[in-house]
């Protein structure tokens, strides 16, 4: 089956059509740009490109991936509704995935001890969560600061998942053909936003 | 020529999504019009928190898509053209709104306009009143916009006049709620306030009146002061504020004000269309005095029903209807949302 792999949780904009066999995810073509204020402007676009270079049709997409995050939340939210129109639109499900997990399902394949999957979360925090070394994951995600992460394991430091990376973290949900879990964004953080104090006089008492 | 268009807005607190059909004569039918609105969960912090309005238009976009064709019969392939705000409006937004039209104009293969939210406001009265005669004059009162505008074609020629130079009229009414002690938004507890009390018991400022001001700029970040200053004055003696008076003479300052200068305008000009829409031209003041002055000036008064006036999916539709119509060239799929867009760019 086909599946239309997106994220936009890290600086990239990432698109990619992934072919899926039983847990086997082959890349046929992907459109990737590392520009994090393109995320809008270039998504849909990379989807077109990516489904052409792969000579196929958004017709003959059975499914949708997309990460979730964490990520920063203006980027992370253009990729989270794309995702959720095509997946509308088209009439296919939309898989949500951890991105940290779709980084860790690329670096599994090169790990034999648990690793951690670390991005930057700006306001010099990170992103991160732990994996074992199948790529299961054990802890996280989290945001937190760099220093207060575990020195001993070895940290994956990718910049952003791959189209691959992407379905594989999804495939167990995918083949199942099982009703996707909605589309949540893990935010992490909460808005900044303060309640108003007492109204500010205008006349001096 | 495409006949159904789909219009999506997320530029501040309201996610909505509206599908049109445009005839032959030109003419523009309603045929859904769906909201899903922020607003309570902006109330407790007195305004619109953009990142809280972000995370809601994400969750309320696809749900509001599916009621918006479940009310209209239609099926989404019936689709010929979808429109979506550009711009003006808060940047995480509007970016909500035009990555989910995108997808949906990639998937269905249909033209995609990125459209400007004003020129919105001012389309949206053609599904009540009908055809817009040119040129009309064009005031748009809400939370975040106060302008005057002159519309010599809906689909691409839109001229602003005038705007506020401070806070818009919808803000000015949020903050003398607070004032008052009235929930948020402001513009409905203050209205209805205002209807027990004297509109000439108090004599507020009228700001940009003075002979050396620009004849068509609105300021009411004077007024709020005044409101706030003869609050505290009575209750610093001790005195019960009189509500109902307060309110009602604010209400008269600032439809005062803003029907005064529209009248003017449209009267030099030669202008015999007024057209008042935005959240505030549901204000009963404003459209009861609006309706006395464009009668004595013998000008044609048009303000659409409250629930066209404030943010809709039904105004963005029904511009890109008039786009189509207009034969005017679609967006690429790469456009940029634009937080600032100016009102003379109807179409990116
Ligand atoms: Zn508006």
């Amino acid at each position: 089956m086909l599946v239309l792999a997106i994220d936009t949780a890290t600086p990239a904009v990432t698109a990619g059509v992934v072919e899926l066999e039983g847990q086997s995810a082959t890349l046929l073509a992907e459109r990737v740009t590392h520009d994090a204020r393109a995320h809008g402007e270039l998504l849909t676009p990379h989807v077109l490109e990516a489904v052409a270079a792969a000579e196929t049709t958004l017709r003959d997409l059975s499914a949708v991936v997309v990460g979730v995050g964490p990520g920063p939340f203006t980027g992370l939210r253009a990729g989270i509704v794309t995702a959720a129109a095509f997946g509308d639109s088209l009439g296919v499900p939309a898989y949500p995935v951890c991105s940290l997990d779709a980084i860790a399902a690329d670096a599994a394949r090169d790990a034999d001890a648990p690793f951690l999957v670390v991005t930057d979360a700006r306001r010099r925090e990170v992103y991160w969560a732990a994996y074992d070394a199948d790529g299961s994951r054990t802890r996280g995600p989290e945001v937190s600061k760099p220093a207060d992460l575990d020195d001993d394991v070895r940290r994956v430091e990718h910049v952003s998942p791959s189209p691959v990376g992407l379905v594989r973290a999804a495939a167990a949900a995918v083949t199942s053909g099982a009703e996707p879990d909605p589309l949540t964004p893990l935010y992490l953080r909460r808005p900044d936003a303060t309640l108003p104090g007492a109204r500010k006089r205008v006349t001096t008492p | 020529m495409p006949r159904i268009v789909m219009g999506v807005e997320s530029s501040c607190d309201e996610t909505g999504v509206g599908l049109v059909r445009l005839h032959d004569d030109g003419t523009v039918e309603l045929l859904a019009d769906e909201v899903a609105s922020s607003v309570d969960q902006h109330a407790r912090f007195g305004g619109v928190v953009p990142e809280v309005a972000s995370r809601a238009h994400l969750e309320a976009m696809v749900p509001t898509v599916r009621r918006a064709f479940a009310t209209s019969g239609l099926k989404m392939s019936d689709v010929d053209a979808i429109a979506v705000t550009a711009g003006p409006g808060l940047a995480g937004a509007l970016l909500v709104g035009v990555s989910a039209a995108k997808a949906y104009a990639a998937a269905l293969d249909v033209p995609l306009y990125g459209v400007n939210h004003l020129a919105g406001h001012i389309a949206v009265d053609t599904l009540q009143h009908g055809p817009l005669p040119t040129p009309s004059l064009a005031l748009l009162v809400s939370g975040g916009h106060t302008q005057l505008l002159r519309v010599d074609d809906i689909a691409g020629k839109i001229t602003e006049i005038g705007s506020t130079v401070d806070d818009a009229a919808g803000e000015a009414y949020d903050k003398v709620a607070r004032v008052l002690d009235l929930p948020y938004p402001g513009g409905p507890p203050i209205d209805k306030a205002a209807r027990d009390g004297d509109p000439t018991a108090i004599a507020f400022p009228r700001g940009m009146t003075g002979p050396r001001d620009p004849a068509f700029d609105f300021s009411f970040s004077g007024l709020k002061t005044a409101v706030a200053r003869w609050v505290e004055t009575a209750e610093a003696r001790g005195e019960d504020v009189p509500v109902a008076d307060v309110a009602a003479s604010f209400q008269e300052a600032v439809a005062d004000v803003l029907t005064a200068k529209a009248v003017r305008a449209a009267t030099e000009s030669g202008i015999g269309t007024l057209v008042i829409s935005g959240g505030v031209a549901a204000n009963s003041r404003l459209g009861a005095l609006a309706a006395e002055r464009c009668a004595e000036a013998g000008i044609e008064l048009r303000v659409p029903r409250p629930r066209l006036c404030t943010d809709n999916g039904a105004m963005i539709a029904a511009l890109g209807a008039h786009l189509v119509a207009a034969g005017v060239a679609p967006s690429p799929l790469d456009l940029s949302a634009n937080p600032a867009l100016p009102v003379s760019t109807v179409c990116l």
